[in-house]
């Protein structure tokens, strides 16, 4: 998210700028009413752009995508000089994109299912820049006709005939070249499509009992293979085009559009001499490149959707490719249809007899799959840490496969293992937020660095998150926790959180007088963990139920509450029942006081418990335990018009919360943001 | 509430033994440095401070202040040359610290933070120190000693605070010579006062654009920045009419209302207790501010907390006039959750035997019931109070 920042408001004052600066560069569709000059202006705008791609493309993977990088290469071939190399693509160019396209591609597919925000990795960039490629190679496309059609608007006016022309020589250089830009937006554009289908075809594959071996990664060479070819046909086709005539990409404009063209393919000669003459307009070709970052940003400003369960296509394509059998819940509540709807722990010996099947999986990232699968390892905090165990004990097995870079596979290996683990359970953000972290040190590898180096370096910088954010950040909250514990406080804390575990223990150590009033709700009763734990360390509880929380408010004076998220408007995202123990504590003008890590901070915005989620398991809430009398819902399921909803998590408005006691102290629910912002600069650093 | 029995039981151990449980900070600072703890505990230093800038009418009051000060400076004075004589040299210059720093402010006009500032300017200037982490350690034994002297003194340890910031984030960096940076630190230092002076002017220019031909404000206290702002309104030729409250029990409000008469502004006395009754007619409430903490909420003089609380009610709007020195890394829960600092009460007739008598000397108050405060920084909502500290301290 914030990798993305940088380059829009470099791009925003340049876009303003620009586009004051050429007022009269209209987009060249409209501007065919106007003076030959517009016209003029507007295929050079159109040309520089068509030869502007395959530089940008060449500079891709070390620059970054902001427009303001771009513009030296563009001069150069705009001011005369031999751009024909650079602008004619060759097929190995194209191919390359091609390939690197199709990487991307499926990198993101799976990003989307995968429910997180697109982190900033390399190939979430080469991913935009891809895109942003592409856009350029349409861009022309439509300019082109546009001008054809003012060209043929204009048959008489030989000068600007002439300027047209050499416009489209100076960027193309060759008599090949016009149809070039063209042939690499048709490429561009198949391939997605491709690359979905071929998605599709394989899980389908996978899904079905022997094929289900078929790795995620296979898959994404194999996709890569096909995409390959794909494109290679594509580029041959295109050749083969090229040989013929322009004939079919004009087609699309009009037939006269051809005649001139062909005149002008005829004269490649008049590039030359002309190549100065282009230089003023380059100014127009600037804006013209400028003039797509925007709809670029929109595109990206756009977070990556969450998965829709109750989109059935989507869902259809998810359950192909996935490696647990979910079984559909029936009755859903239908507000939240979009949630992932299944029973948790049915699918746990289907997924043990696949153990062997699932050959990519590492053992250790298996093991916690099952773990979050049968509710063994809960609350964000074990989740986050068993989960970057795993990875760093898959990082260290791990091997380069000859013919890959580190830095792509690895990523991709880390990214089909998320995948894994969202099937178990969804992700909680803290684990988002973290994956997002290794991804971000992955990418920053430097290429010079052996792969041994860099397996240490990540495990490394794995300890170091667990240590930093989580371990010491306890540490610092504990701290600052303490300081606002009183002798003769009596605490409430609702459910089971780790720190505020670890605040009452240390609070008791260090001799302060208080009670704690432990409140609890079903269907998980998690509360008794703490008080078991908290009555062994001798402290003086009381636990009770959420039904008597206005009893026992009275008496309270001070609320301790663990968050699985605190997003930056300041509501907590945490354990079902929060809310409504913070709202009483806030009627009864007892302060809030909630712990959690800075790590788990995300600049989301949520304003209820609808739009995300987690749904567990409906059953557990028609059950009793120890009461087999009360079997009112032994087959609630069968009953149409009845519907359970056994909900994970609420969101706390931030008016009811005094206080947020983080690693960086003790700040207003306001203040989050500031921290999100702190926190990302800082988290790119480390 | 019935209820809080937890609490109740809490506020009555405290009186009960009230020297003992004056919180363990406080008596940690008895026991470390035994030969100068701020002598009277009954007063909170920060009052004595004001009492003397402020020229309190209760005259008794102000011989009592006197008195304490007096014999403070006495002690300190017998004491300093007695442990110099008899411990280290390193004993003397925690003295001078404390010395330097009642010798500051004293002085009318300056403010706490800026005295300390000045106090810590000085340690600099007599530190024999060779390296910068010696300055910077020595630095802080002094500003610790400080803050321990007068616990209950937001700005006292704001300004530390801000100065050991400035100290710890310039040195080593910048200046490769010692000397230099020495020179440079005692510089900034010495023109703190400057500085805040100029604080005041910034936040006189942006308060008194909010004061309105015709309006009617409310005054709860005396803080030399409301005055400022009020006089720079004054000067600026416009008509408004002030209420000031009577300030109990240092009647700050009969010395305000002194200043502001002479500059010809129409002022009307309130006891404590009329503020709801007077608020009808009020357009808003001016407070000043003993120190700003992290929610945005501020703490300030007894009584500033029920005129929010009333203005919210009614609708009116709080404004705050505070310098950024002021804001402090704090973060009160509720009213009990300070450092209390304790400032006798003359009720002019003795106190039936068996009745107690609540000396806190401050209130806080919530961020939510304030609007706007005023500061050099610009002026703000109390939700930016937090983002500048963060900005300021990590």
């Amino acid at each position: 998210m914030d990798m993305r920042r940088p380059p829009r408001t470099v791009s925003d004052p340049k876009v303003r700028q620009v586009g004051f600066v050429t007022p009269s560069a209209a987009p060249p569709t409209r501007s065919l009413s106007d003076a030959p000059t517009t016209v003029a202006a507007a295929v050079a705008a159109s040309a520089a752009s068509a030869s502007s791609p395959p530089s940008g493309e060449i500079s891709l993977p070390g620059s970054s995508l902001s427009p303001v990088m771009i513009p030296p290469p563009r001069h150069a071939s705009s001011d005369g000089r031999p751009s024909a190399p650079v602008a004619v693509p060759n097929p190995a160019s194209s191919l390359r994109r091609d390939s690197l396209r199709i990487r991307v591609g499926s990198y993101n597919a799976s990003e989307v299912v995968l429910g997180t925000p697109p982190s900033a990795s390399p190939s979430s960039r080469t991913d935009n820049a891809a895109s942003e490629f592409s856009d350029e190679t349409m861009s022309p496309w439509h300019g082109r006709s546009g001008t054809a059609k003012a060209a043929s608007s204009f048959p008489g006016s030989s000068s600007e005939m002439i300027v047209m022309k050499t416009g489209v020589g100076g960027g193309g250089g060759a008599g090949s070249t016009p149809k070039s830009p063209l042939t690499t937006a048709s490429v561009v554009k198949t391939l997605p499509g491709i690359s979905e289908k071929e998605r599709e075809v394989l899980m389908g594959t996978q899904n079905d009992g022997a094929g289900a071996s078929k790795t995620l990664k296979e898959k994404t060479t194999k996709a890569e293979r096909r995409a390959l070819q794909e494109a290679q046909r594509a580029a041959k086709a295109a050749a083969k085009e090229a040989g013929a005539g322009v004939k079919p990409s004009t087609a699309s404009g009009s037939a006269v559009v051809a005649n001139t063209k062909q005149g002008k393919v005829v004269k490649p000669p008049p590039q030359k001499k002309d190549g100065p003459q282009i230089a003023p307009p380059s100014g127009s070709s600037e804006k013209k490149v400028v003039d797509r970052p925007p709809e670029k940003d929109r595109k990206k400003d756009v977070p990556a959707p969450r998965m829709q369960f109750d989109d059935k296509h989507r869902v259809e394509k998810a359950k192909r490719r996935a490696v647990v059998n979910q079984f559909e819940a029936k009755n859903r509540v239908e507000l939240f249809r979009h949630l992932p709807q299944y029973i948790h722990g049915t699918q746990l010996p289907d997924l043990e007899g696949k153990f062997f099947q699932l050959d990519p999986m590492h053992p250790s990232v298996y093991k916690v799959g099952l773990q979050y699968l049968s509710g063994q390892i809960s609350g964000s905090n074990a989740r986050c840490i068993a989960m970057l165990l795993a990875f760093r004990e898959a990082i260290r097995d791990y091997s380069t496969p000859p013919e890959k870079a580190l830095v792509r596979d690895l990523t991709a290996k880390i990214s089909s293992y998320v995948s894994f683990l969202i099937e178990c359970r969804p992700l909680s953000i803290s684990m988002g937020n973290t994956i997002k972290f290794l991804k971000n040190r992955i990418a920053k590898l430097p290429d010079t660095m052996s792969e041994s180096e860099a397996k240490s370096s990540l495990q490394s910088d794995i300890d170091r998150f667990i240590n930093e954010k989580i371990v010491i950040a306890d540490k610092v909250i504990i701290r600052h926790a303490v300081t606002k514990i009183r002798d003769g406080d009596v605490l409430l804390t609702y459910g089971l959180s780790s720190v505020v575990e670890m605040i009452l223990v240390y609070a008791h150590e260090v001799g302060k007088q208080f009670r704690v009033v432990i409140v609890d709700s079903r269907p998980k009763l998690e509360g008794q963990v703490l008080l078991h734990r908290l009555v062994a360390k001798g402290l003086n509880c009381t636990y009770t139920h959420i039904n008597a929380i206005s009893y026992i408010m009275h008496e309270v004076t001070r609320v301790f509450l663990g968050a699985a998220s605190v997003l930056s408007n300041g509501t907590v995202y945490s354990r079902v029942g929060t809310a409504c123990v913070a709202m009483v504590a806030n009627a009864f003008r007892v302060p809030v006081l909630i712990c959690c890590e800075a790590y788990k901070f995300h600049e989301r915005v949520q304003l209820d418990s609808i739009c995300s989620n987690e749904l567990g398991d409906p059953d557990v809430i028609s059950r009793v335990s120890g009461r087999q009398d009360l079997n009112h819902l032994d087959n609630w399921a069968d009953n149409e018009n009845l519907q359970l909803l056994n909900l994970s998590y609420d969101a706390t408005p931030s008016d009811y919360v005094s206080m947020i006691i983080t690693d960086y102290g003790m700040l207003p629910p306001s203040s989050v943001p500031v921290i999100v912002r702190e926190y990302r600069r800082e988290n790119l650093w480390i | 509430m019935w209820g809080r029995s937890a609490s109740f039981l809490l506020d009555k151990r405290l009186r009960d033994q009230h020297p003992s449980l004056s919180s363990p900070s406080s008596s940690s600072p008895d026991s470390t440095m035994d030969p100068n703890p701020n002598p009277n505990h009954g007063v909170s230093a920060y009052y004595q401070t004001r009492a003397e800038h402020h020229a309190i009418v209760s005259s008794d009051w102000l011989a009592q202040a006197q008195a304490a000060v007096d014999r403070e400076g006495d002690t300190a004075l017998m004491e300093g040359p007695h442990a110099s004589a008899a411990v280290s040299l390193s004993a003397s210059k925690h003295f001078s610290v404390i010395d330097e720093f009642n010798y500051w402010r004293k002085k009318p006009d300056l403010a706490e933070a800026v005295a300390a500032i000045m106090a810590l300017a000085a340690v600099i200037r007599s530190c024999e120190a060779t390296t910068m982490m010696e300055l910077e350690i020595e630095l802080k034994k002094a500003s610790d000693m400080l803050k321990s002297w007068d616990t209950t003194s937001i700005s006292l340890s704001a300004g530390c605070d801000l100065f050991m910031r400035y100290v710890t984030r310039t040195s080593a960096v910048e200046y490769e010579d010692f000397h230099a940076a020495k020179l440079r630190l005692i510089e900034r230092g010495e023109k703190f006062g400057e500085i805040s002076m100029k604080a005041r002017r910034t936040i006189a220019m942006l308060g008194q654009d909010f004061v309105f031909d015709g309006c009617t404000i409310l005054v709860h206290g005396f803080s030399r920045v409301v005055l400022e702002v009020l006089k720079l309104a004054a000067s600026n030729r416009k008509l408004f009419r002030i209420f000031c409250t009577e300030g109990r029990p240092d009647k700050t409000g009969l010395r305000l209302s002194k200043e502001l008469a002479a500059l010809g502004v129409p002022v009307k006395l309130l006891i404590d207790s009329a503020v709801a009754y007077a608020m009808d007619e009020v357009d808003m409430v001016f407070v000043g501010a003993d120190g700003v903490v992290e929610s945005g909420g501020i703490i300030n003089m007894m009584g500033t907390y029920q005129t929010a609380l009333v203005a919210h009610s009614m609708n009116k709007p709080v404004y705050v006039a505070a310098e950024s020195y002021k804001f402090a890394r704090l973060y009160p829960l509720d009213q009990k959750d300070l450092e209390p600092a304790l400032h006798p009460i003359d009720f002019g007739v003795p106190i039936p035997s068996g009745v107690e008598v609540e000396t806190s000397a401050r209130d806080y108050t919530p961020p939510q019931y304030l609007t706007l405060l005023f500061t050099d920084l610009g002026v703000l909502t109390p939700s930016v109070v937090s983002d500048e500290l963060i900005q300021l301290y990590l």
